[in-house]
């Protein structure tokens, strides 16, 4: 199953942009103005080209309609539908009961529940934040023309982005691997062989360590995995939010005897917030929403004591692995409130502030 | 065959009639298109059978539908929910057929014009009963099998003296772990180990010695069973062997597996007979010859795996898709072509006899294990498949993942599995 990933959320956010309030009255608009001279006119060919100059700017842009509400509209209509009734797939339609609130009182009480979207909630932190603290000082640095090839480079942080994703889990796992993993490898001869021995006994790591298998590892696992993949992309996004910000203030900052550090902190971060506040958006319906990932290295179960079982991977189990549909429909809603509810938080927290920031 | 005699009866019960049927004949002969959707292997398998079954029905062309694995059940799932787009004649294998065996899906074919009942005792015991569901009906007919048997390294127990044939318990299993765990190069961590997860273990015990009648997970009544004795000494000797570190923690189907297998790094392996083709195949050709197979501990018969093919409910020619499941199921030259395309153990008793049962496997280092196999398959008990047995084996593998990885107890692992599997079921 592929999951609504940023890039998809991406496109929702542009498209709801382009065909939203702000796209509609232009198409719109010049029907109203030829309809001026219609009604003098009385003969059938005229209404026939009245009625086409109406009606052919909606023609044109149903298509996107029409395939909207097949493939976006009604399914999501159906997943509410299906989420008061229970469902065993495999006897069609026809097998459908209606359950009430049973499924989401099911779900609140379910034990696997609560402890995936708490992964996936700690996921998003320990994998979302790096993401930002890693991306926006990169992105400073290779904006401030102190690095040549910034091109090369903003586009080798891009690289893991476009990579496949199974692909990439895959090689990962193999990095992960107990006995032979190139990470416990490398690990083992930092101990030996370069005298790091005292810093694993201080943490207590044994070696060779088992990633993939101790619950305690996993979500690390999958989190390096996460901010490897995205990190460039947040660095991309402020890569052309710093370009907004215009030159001057930099430059008389310099005159005023600020630093590097100082301009970061004083120019960069403040003008910036809009665009942080849409990466951390980005990023939380992004982390909400993790599949790919936990479910390739955990070979599809979710790991040691569910450490690695997100909400999304948990929904897909539920409804596809073990045929409780109504579930399933039942959990993404309730992930779809949550995620509502972050977003809104970080409205309130950065986006708010930003933006007034931006219109004064 | 059968239309050969109904031609005849309606010849000689009047002419209108046989003009009926002569209709009914023209259109069959006008040939029809029936489709089987399958998963690699079966789809080698399946390349070689058509020809040979258009020897025999010239009018039925069979045109093959090949996903992967996961996707072939996905897909026939989405196409059961939706009503359409399920091929005539699916492949399901055994760890999807209790899902696929909830009302509704796959067509009963215990009642005419199938009457599948007829053909019980042509297969493995264990085979047909997994193919039918506790309510009388015959979801399905079993292909291949996966008799369970343990692997080992010859050359990796000659090098620690040790002997597999001194193994007669489960005890005497973790015994010999004891002395093949070891440090073999000299930097105090052992690089030989008994087995790639203590898991597999565990997973072998409580497959076995199941009561007639009962399943893995639940008891006649469909009441889980998961904290009763069986499992009990499962996971007790899985913990075992972890707290010992006689295990690799490598889990299967991981390149770290194969890589083992490679190596030589773990003595021996509990699988279904089928991994022999996957190691001489693809996983670790090299090493043909080192190994060998025999009975798991305590003579436990277990069964791994297993093939079905069924009709689903939406077909539209069932009756063309019947003979091409029967054709692949029920024949003796079939199964065995299937056996000599991809190791896929035969479900067909009379293919069991063959002469090739006694040929030496040059792979084991000549043993004759597939009479061996032959013999486990024939012994495996029946157990009856449950809808819940996906939900009920993930929450026992996930009890024990915790006992092995977090030190959970084992008592309470085991009840904990029970109480999330009776409230899952329950709904």
């Amino acid at each position: 199953m592929k999951t609504v990933r940023r890039p998809g959320s991406e496109a929702g956010g542009l498209s709801a942009q382009g065909s939203g309030p702000a796209g509609y009255p232009a198409p719109a608009a010049p029907p109203r103005a030829a309809a001026g001279p219609a009604p003098r006119a009385g003969r059938g060919r005229v209404s026939w080209s009245r009625w086409q100059r109406r009606a052919a700017p909606y023609l044109f842009i149903s298509p996107f309609f029409v395939l909207f509400a097949i493939f976006g509209l009604y399914p999501i209509a159906f997943s509410f539908y299906l989420s008061f009734h229970s469902w065993n797939a495999v006897g069609g339609l026809g097998t459908m009961t209606r359950v009430g609130l049973e499924n989401y009182t099911f779900l609140l009480s379910d034990p696997w529940f609560w402890k995936s979207l708490w992964n996936t909630v700690v996921l998003l932190a320990i994998s979302g934040l790096p993401q930002h603290v890693i991306a926006i000082p990169l992105a400073f640095i290779l904006n401030s023309g102190l690095v040549r090839l910034r091109n090369l480079f903003s586009s080798s942080y891009f690289m893991p982005y476009i990579t496949s994703t199974v692909a990439v889990s895959m090689i990962f796992t193999t990095i992960y691997g107990t006995q032979y993993g190139a990470l416990n490898a490398a690990l083992v001869w930092l101990e030996q062989h370069a005298g790091f021995g005292w810093l694993f006994d201080a943490l207590k790591l044994e070696l060779p360590v088992n990633w993939l298998g101790r619950a305690a590892y996993i979500k690390p696992a999958i989190a390096m995995l996460v901010v490897w993949r995205w990190f460039g992309w947040n660095t991309v996004l402020y890569l052309a939010g710093l370009q907004t910000i215009p030159r001057e203030l930099y430059e008389a900052a310099m005159v005023d005897g600020a630093g590097i550090y100082q301009q970061f902190r004083w120019i960069t971060v403040p003008l910036l917030k809009p665009i942080i506040f849409f990466a951390v958006t980005l990023t939380i319906i992004g982390n909400m929403q993790l599949f790919d990932e936990p479910y390739i290295l955990t070979g599809g179960t979710g790991g040691t004591s569910e450490a690695g079982l997100t909400v999304a991977l948990y929904l897909y189990r539920t409804g596809f692995e073990w045929l409780y549909m109504g579930s399933a429909a039942a959990m993404s809603w309730v992930l779809f409130l949550v995620i509502g509810i972050m977003s809104a938080v970080n409205f309130r927290l950065i986006g708010r502030g930003g933006l007034q920031r931006r219109e004064g | 065959m059968i239309r050969g005699f109904r031609a005849l009866g309606r010849l000689w019960a009047g002419l209108l009639v046989a003009a009926l049927w002569l209709a009914f004949g023209a259109s069959a002969s006008a040939g029809s298109t029936i489709t089987i959707g399958v998963f690699p292997d079966l789809d080698s398998v399946i390349k070689k059978v058509i020809p040979e079954f258009n020897k025999v029905y010239p009018d039925i062309e069979v045109k093959l539908q090949v996903l992967g694995y996961g996707d072939h059940h996905n897909a026939l799932l989405t196409a059961l929910a939706t009503g359409s787009g399920a091929p005539d004649v699916v492949a399901v294998e055994i760890g999807f057929l209790g899902r696929f065996a909830l009302e509704g899906g796959l067509t009963d074919l215990s009642k005419p014009p199938f009457n599948a009942g007829q053909y019980r005792n042509l297969f493995v015991p264990y085979a047909w009963g997994q193919a039918n569901t506790a309510d009388g009906r015959i979801v399905a007919m079993p292909t291949d099998t996966g008799p369970g048997t343990m692997f080992y390294r010859r050359d990796v127990l000659q090098a620690a003296g040790l002997d597999i044939n001194g193994v007669a318990t489960w005890d005497d299993l973790v015994a010999l772990g004891r002395k093949v765990t070891r440090d073999t190069s000299g930097d105090g961590k052992p690089d030989v180990f008994l087995i790639a997860a203590a898991s597999t273990i565990a997973d072998a015990m409580y497959r076995g010695d199941i009561p007639e009648g009962e399943g893995v997970y639940f008891d006649v009544k469909g009441r889980p069973v998961v904290d009763g004795p069986r499992f009990v000494k499962a996971f007790t000797t899985a913990q075992q062997v972890r707290r010992a570190g006689l295990d690799a923690r490598i889990g299967a189907w991981s390149n770290e597996w194969y890589e083992a297998f490679k190596r030589g790094t773990v003595a021996v392996e509990l699988s279904g007979a089928w991994l022999a083709g996957h190691l001489q195949n693809w996983m670790a050709p090299d090493t043909a010859g080192k190994w060998g197979a025999r009975n798991l501990p305590e003579n436990m018969f277990v069964s791994w795996g297993g093939s079905f093919y069924a009709i689903p409910e939406q077909s539209k020619n069932k009756a063309d898709a019947w003979k091409l499941v029967q054709f692949l199921t029920t024949r003796r030259d079939i199964q065995l072509l299937a056996f000599k395309t991809t190791n896929a153990f035969p479900a067909l008793l009379a293919a069991l006899d063959d002469p090739m049962f006694d040929e030496p496997m040059p792979f084991l280092g000549g043993q004759k294990a597939r009479r061996m196999w032959a013999d486990v398959a024939r012994t495996v008990r029946v157990t009856v498949i449950h809808p819940g047995d996906p939900v009920a084996s993930e929450i026992v593998g996930s009890a024990l993942a915790q006992v092995l990885d977090e030190g959970k107890d084992v008592k309470q692992a085991l009840t904990e599995a029970r109480q999330l599997i009776e409230r899952r079921v329950r709904r």
